[in-house]
C-alpha cells in the first residue's frame, strides 16, 4: 500500500508532470511566473485546493454518485463542488486566518477554472483511486505543479536580461523555455 | 451586421480563438499530436459551442445577470456530458485519443467566453452561428497545428505517409516539448504580424499575444473581460 502511494507521488509530481507532460493549468503556468515569488505563492495556493479538491470530489464520488449511480454526472458535479469549494475556501481564510488570506487570497479566484484541478478529480476517477490515493494523487500533482512554476519564475527572472530577437520577445520565448523544461522532464520517465 | 455569413467569416478569420485571440490554449498544445485528433477535439468543441451558444441565447431573458457565470457553467457540462456520452457510444476511437480532455472542454475559455460575449446578448440564430463560426476557426487552428505537428514527427498527414524514405521523423515533435516548441513558432509569426501591422500604422489590438498577464483576467472569469471590453461597443444591440 505504502509503496503503490510512492509510486504514485513520483509519478504525478515528476513523471507525468502534469504542465508539462499533460498541459493542464497552463494558464497560470504562463501568466503567474514573473516573478519567483508570485509562482511560489501560486504554487502553495494550488497545493492547498488540488488537495482539498480531490479529497472532497473523491468522497462525493465514492458516497454520492456511486450509491446513487449517477456516476455520468460527475463533470457537472466536479465543476459546480470546486467553484463552491474556493469560494467557501476563500470566505473562511479571510475571517478566520487573515495571515494565510494575505499571503494566499489574491491567487484563490484565479485557480476556480484552472483545468488542473478538475482534470485531477476527473483522473482520479477514471484511474479507480479511493479517496486517500486520490488525495496523494492531488497532491503530488500540485507539487508537480508548483516545482514546474518556480523553476519557470527562476528562469523567466534571468532571461529579462537577455537580447531576445524581437519577435520571440514574451509570450515566444516562455514557451521556448517551457519546451526546454519539458525535454528535461522528460528524463524522469526512467525512474519507474 | 448579425448574418450568418459575417458571423462564420468572423469566427473563422477575423476572431479565430486560437490564433489571433489565444484562447483555450491547454486542449491546443494536448491533442494536437495528429491531424486527426486536433480535427476530433476541434469538431467536438464545435458541437458544444453551438449547442450551448442556443441554449443561452435562448435563456438570456430568464437568467438572472448575478449567477449567470454559474448557470452557463451548468449548461455547458451538462452538453459536454452528452457529447462525452455519445461518442463514447458512437466513436470509441476518438473517445479513447481524446480522454480526460473531453470533459474538460467544460473549462474550455472560448466556450463560456463566447456565452457571455456574445450569446447572452443576441438572438438564437446569430448565436448559433457565431458557435459555428468559433467552432469551425478552433477545428481549422488545431487541424493546422496536429498536421504541422504529425508532419514533423512522424511523416505523415492523416496517416497518410507524405515525406519521402531518407525523411528521419523528428519525433520530439509528436512529444509533449514539441507542443510548447510549435506555439512557441506560431506565437513568434503572430508578434512578427503584428509589429509589422503597427509599424504601418494599422490598428492591432485584436490580437492578443499568448496569455500574458490577461490570464489574470482569464482565469477568473473565463477570459470574459477581454472579450467582453471588445465587444460591448457591438454586442450590445439586442
Amino acid at each position: 500500500m505504502l509503496k503503490e502511494l510512492l509510486v504514485i507521488l513520483i509519478a504525478s509530481s515528476l513523471v507525468n508532470n502534469v504542465v508539462l507532460s499533460q498541459f493542464l493549468g497552463l494558464c497560470p503556468f504562463l501568466g503567474v511566473s514573473k516573478k519567483t515569488e508570485t509562482a511560489t505563492g501560486m504554487g502553495v495556493a494550488v497545493i492547498f485546493v488540488i488537495t482539498l479538491a480531490s479529497a472532497v470530489a473523491g468522497a462525493i464520488y465514492q458516497f454520492i454518485l456511486l450509491p446513487f449511480d449517477i456516476a455520468y454526472l460527475q463533470t457537472i458535479v466536479f465543476i459546480l463542488v470546486i467553484a463552491a469549494l474556493v469560494q467557501f475556501v476563500e470566505m473562511f481564510l479571510k475571517k478566520y486566518i487573515p495571515g494565510l488570506y494575505q499571503s494566499l487570497g489574491v491567487y484563490l479566484p484565479l485557480i476556480t477554472t484552472n483545468c488542473a484541478v478538475l482534470g485531477v478529480a476527473l483522473t482520479n476517477v477514471q484511474k479507480n483511486y479511493g479517496i486517500l490515493t486520490g488525495v496523494v494523487n492531488g497532491f503530488a500533482t500540485a507539487v508537480g505543479f508548483t516545482i514546474s512554476i518556480i523553476i519557470l519564475a527562476g528562469i523567466r527572472e534571468k532571461l529579462t536580461y537577455n537580447d531576445i530577437p524581437e519577435s520571440f520577445r514574451g509570450m515566444p520565448i516562455v514557451l521556448v523555455t517551457a519546451g526546454l523544461m519539458a525535454i528535461a522532464f522528460c528524463g524522469f520517465s526512467g525512474l519507474l | 451586421m448579425n448574418s450568418a455569413k459575417e458571423r462564420l467569416v468572423n469566427g473563422i478569420v477575423k476572431e479565430n480563438p486560437t490564433f489571433v485571440l489565444m484562447l483555450g490554449m491547454c486542449p491546443t498544445l494536448a491533442v494536437t499530436t495528429s491531424a486527426i485528433n486536433g480535427l476530433g477535439m476541434g469538431l467536438t468543441t464545435m458541437v458544444v459551442l453551438a449547442l450551448s451558444n442556443v441554449f443561452i441565447s435562448l435563456l438570456r431573458n430568464i437568467i438572472p445577470d448575478k449567477v449567470r457565470i454559474p448557470a452557463f457553467i451548468v449548461i455547458i457540462a451538462s452538453f459536454v456530458t452528452m457529447v462525452e456520452l455519445l461518442l463514447q457510444g458512437f466513436i470509441p476511437f476518438l473517445y479513447d485519443a481524446l480522454g480526460i480532455y473531453i470533459p474538460l472542454i467544460v473549462v474550455n475559455c472560448i466556450i463560456l467566453g463566447r456565452a457571455e460575449a456574445y450569446a447572452y446578448k443576441n438572438p438564437v440564430i446569430p448565436s448559433l452561428f457565431d458557435g459555428i463560426g468559433m467552432g469551425l476557426g478552433f477545428s481549422a487552428a488545431l487541424t493546422c497545428i496536429g498536421a504541422v505537428r504529425e508532419l514533423l514527427g512522424a511523416g505523415e498527414i492523416f496517416g497518410v505517409h507524405i515525406m519521402p524514405e531518407s525523411f528521419v521523423p523528428v519525433s520530439i515533435f509528436i512529444m509533449a516539448p514539441g507542443a510548447f516548441f510549435v506555439l512557441a513558432t506560431l506565437t513568434a509569426i503572430q508578434n512578427k504580424v503584428k509589429i509589422a501591422g503597427e509599424r504601418k500604422g494599422k490598428d492591432m489590438s485584436k490580437i492578443q499575444s499568448g496569455c500574458n498577464s490577461d490570464c489574470m483576467n482569464c482565469s477568473d472569469s473565463g477570459c470574459t473581460h477581454r472579450l467582453y471590453d471588445e465587444k460591448t461597443g457591438e454586442g450590445g444591440n439586442k
